[in-house]
């Protein structure tokens, strides 16, 4: 995709432990267009933070990248500390799973708001004030006007939320990463949040990444979705053609190891065995090796690579693919 | 009321109500909450975070003293019992925490963690302590002689959270309250976790009161459900009647927030926006009104009572969608 605003290429993060080297993202490529949303998949320890955090270029000091970042035609990964600094908050913004990580917990809301616009903005103070009063009724936050004087620690979870992702969209950017941003909130709340930052990436024809570990987020509110296992992406295809056909043994063991509603209850669930592997002792073959009833010899010795399926959209790391294990 | 399970629970909570007291305000955490659990059964509490799923937990256990009710279990009222008594009563029910890495002593070696409850019982033979350690470590799919010498932090989250369900398993128990133990874990460790504590319910012939705030998790596991909100019980039924046709409108708003995991159901946008009102001053009459679509004059003014909606199904709702 050319024409895509984001484009990670070939991404590689290493970080240094006292175990060895971790290498949390492995040969990462992704690409998410204006206008369109992007939903990672993966269990916790899969990488998918570090990935959102390189293409903010916020990794921890000691972390090293290789690869590109390419943002509206420039490379992140070469750009200056301060040209990063305008570029975050403007342009590239970022909802967290927890919502005090981007709010200050002794400031107010208003103040919060007010001057994260007028950093990226050339507005006064005044159109500052009426701007952020618009930005929290977007968020549904009722009587947006006395919220300016509360502080963070005043408001329930769900609300606090809403402010982040008020503060997030303040300066319009474009892109809009959401990181786990409803593991937090209860069942009501999250579907509130996820219609929310929904609608406003319609509203704003941003490009939106939502990280989740969560399929059934990913489900209906997303136009592509690249699923990871131990520092890669192990298969990526539009939504629709994903949960039409996986091709890949861990998304749909995955899928399949989710409590479902239409299922009898004491039914027992098909689990996935095993654990991911330690990350700083990476396989030799297929990182899904240990854990998949698939796995056959060449599964432990080599590595699969992403490779297409009858669609160029659709790819999958996998020298057993499902859907051509049917009938074989 | 009505909320027979079986003529003989095993656990039977009335009139709960326990409350916090903060800054000079009391917290309304559980308010006038009546349970039955028969022997051999599971129930699944679910609601959402705040309503007192947890407080109503610790309660039974005598963990935190309720203001007033009873829980009688095996016949025996817990709230009045003391002493010997208690701790003997005590032994009997065991809990399991939601979050597994917490809570096991970080200095103490698996064998030590797991054995602690059989010191504590006065078990004092040193090798029938290892014996039944062992017993309970494989049983939960941990190799004793590999895991017992080792520290909590060298496991994992769903390795831990098998340790805690042994510790909790050790003595025997016949009641266990499982107090969100999977929300903590990943999808693929999950499922393995809930299938364990089914062999162990069937193993061990246990009663389950299954706490959780994930729906579906909580269909997976229970022949019974009950839904909590601010405090009260909102509805109690079957899981598989309760989920197909919910009586309570805030049951039906729980199920259609699931987010599903198919891309051709869209989904709805038809949550309305609000979050649970404070429980240090609970909305009059039904705690629920402030989100709810049906809520009329009569919810403000008078608290809806647990009726019987449907076979086995109770919901306290003035205008119950069944
Ligand atoms: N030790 C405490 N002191 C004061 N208030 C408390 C205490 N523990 C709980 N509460 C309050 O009591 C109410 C019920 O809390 P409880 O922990 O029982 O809810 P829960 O349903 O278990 O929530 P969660 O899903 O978040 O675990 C909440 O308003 C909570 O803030
Ligand atoms: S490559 Fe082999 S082990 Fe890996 S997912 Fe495919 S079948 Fe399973
Ligand atoms: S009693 Fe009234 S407010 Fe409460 S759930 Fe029923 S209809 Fe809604
Ligand atoms: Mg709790």
């Amino acid at each position: 995709m050319t024409s895509a605003l984001l484009s990670v290429e070939n991404a590689v993060v290493d970080l240094p432990t006292p175990r060895g080297n971790l290498r949390a993202v492995d040969h990462v490529d992704l690409a998410v267009g204006a206008g369109r949303t992007l939903g990672i998949v993966g269990e916790s320890g899969c990488g998918k933070t570090m990935l959102s955090r390189a293409v903010l270029q916020l990794l921890p000091k000691k972390a090293k990248l290789s690869g590109r970042v390419m943002f509206d035609g420039q490379d992140l990964t070469k750009l200056s500390a301060e040209k990063l600094r305008k570029l975050r908050g403007r342009s590239l913004a970022v909802v967290f799973q927890d919502p005090m990580t981007s709010l200050n917990p002794v400031l107010t809301i208003g103040t919060q708001l007010i001057e994260t616009i007028q950093e990226h903005l050339e507005l006064d103070l005044a159109q500052a004030r009426q701007r952020s009063i618009e930005l929290l009724a977007a968020v549904g936050i009722p009587a947006p006007e006395q919220r300016l004087a509360q502080y963070p620690h005043q408001l329930s979870g769900g609300m606090r939320q809403r402010v982040a992702i008020a503060v997030a969209l303040s300066c319009e950017p474009q892109l809009l990463i959401a990181d786990e941003p409803t593991t937090a909130l209860d069942v009501t709340i999250q579907a509130q949040i996820l219609d929310l930052l929904a609608r406003e990436q319609q509203r704003r024809h941003m490009a939106m990444i939502i990280i989740t570990h969560d399929l059934g987020v990913v489900a209906g509110r997303t136009d592509e979705v690249a699923v990871m296992y131990a520092g890669r992406v192990v298969e990526r295809a539009p939504t629709p053609a994903l949960f039409k056909q996986m091709r890949m043994p861990y998304t749909e063991a995955l899928l399949a190891a989710l409590p479902k509603l239409d299922v009898a209850p004491h039914t027992p669930l098909p689990a996935i065995s095993g654990r991911p592997p330690d990350p700083t002792r990476p396989l030799k073959g297929c990182s899904f090796s240990p854990r998949c009833r698939y796995s056959a010899e060449r599964c432990a010795s080599e590595k699969p690579q992403l490779c297409s399926a009858e669609t160029p959209e659709h790819l999958y790391a996998c020298f057993h693919p499902i859907a051509a294990r049917v009938g074989a | 009321m009505m909320l027979q399970a079986a003529p003989n629970p095993l656990m039977k909570v009335e009139n709960l109500v326990v409350e916090y007291s903060v800054g000079g305000k009391t917290i309304h955490a559980v308010s006038d909450v009546s349970l039955e659990i028969a022997r051999g059964e599971t129930l699944g509490l679910v609601g959402e975070s705040g309503c007192g799923k947890s407080t109503l937990g610790r309660a039974v256990l005598q963990l935190r003293q309720a203001v007033s009710g009873k829980v009688l279990f095996d016949g025996h009222d817990l709230t009045t019992l003391k002493g010997e008594a208690l701790r003997q009563m005590r032994r009997r029910v065991q809990l399991i925490f939601q979050d597994p890495i917490a809570s096991l002593n970080p200095r103490r070696r698996i064998g030590d963690i797991v054995a602690e409850p059989l010191v504590i019982a006065g078990v004092k033979d040193p090798d029938e302590r290892r014996r039944r350690v062992a017993e309970v470590l494989s049983a939960v799919g941990l190799d004793p002689t590999l895991v017992s010498g080792r520290l909590p932090h060298e496991f994992s989250g769903g390795q831990c959270q098998r340790i805690c369900i042994a510790r909790s398993l050790v003595l025997n128990p016949e009641f266990v309250i499982c107090d969100e133990p999977v929300s903590a874990l990943d999808v693929s460790i999950r499922a393995q976790i809930l299938n364990l504590l089914e062999e162990m319910k069937a193993r061990y012939g246990l009663t389950l009161l299954f706490i959780a705030h994930d729906l579906a998790v909580v269909k997976a596991v229970s022949d019974r459900v009950a839904v909590m909100y601010l405090g009260r019980l909102c509805e109690v039924g079957p899981s598989e009647q309760l989920f197909a046709r919910p009586a309570h409108p805030y049951t039906a708003l729980l199920i259609e927030a699931i987010p599903v995991p198919d891309p051709d159901v869209r989904p709805t946008q038809s949550v309305p926006v609000g979050e649970p009102p404070s429980p240090i001053a609970p909305p009059s009459g039904c705690r629920f009104r402030t989100r709810c679509p049906r809520a009329d004059a009569r919810c403000a003014s008078e608290v809806p009572e647990l009726r019987l909606v449907a076979t086995g199904q109770f919901a306290a709702c003035h205008h119950p969608l069944i």
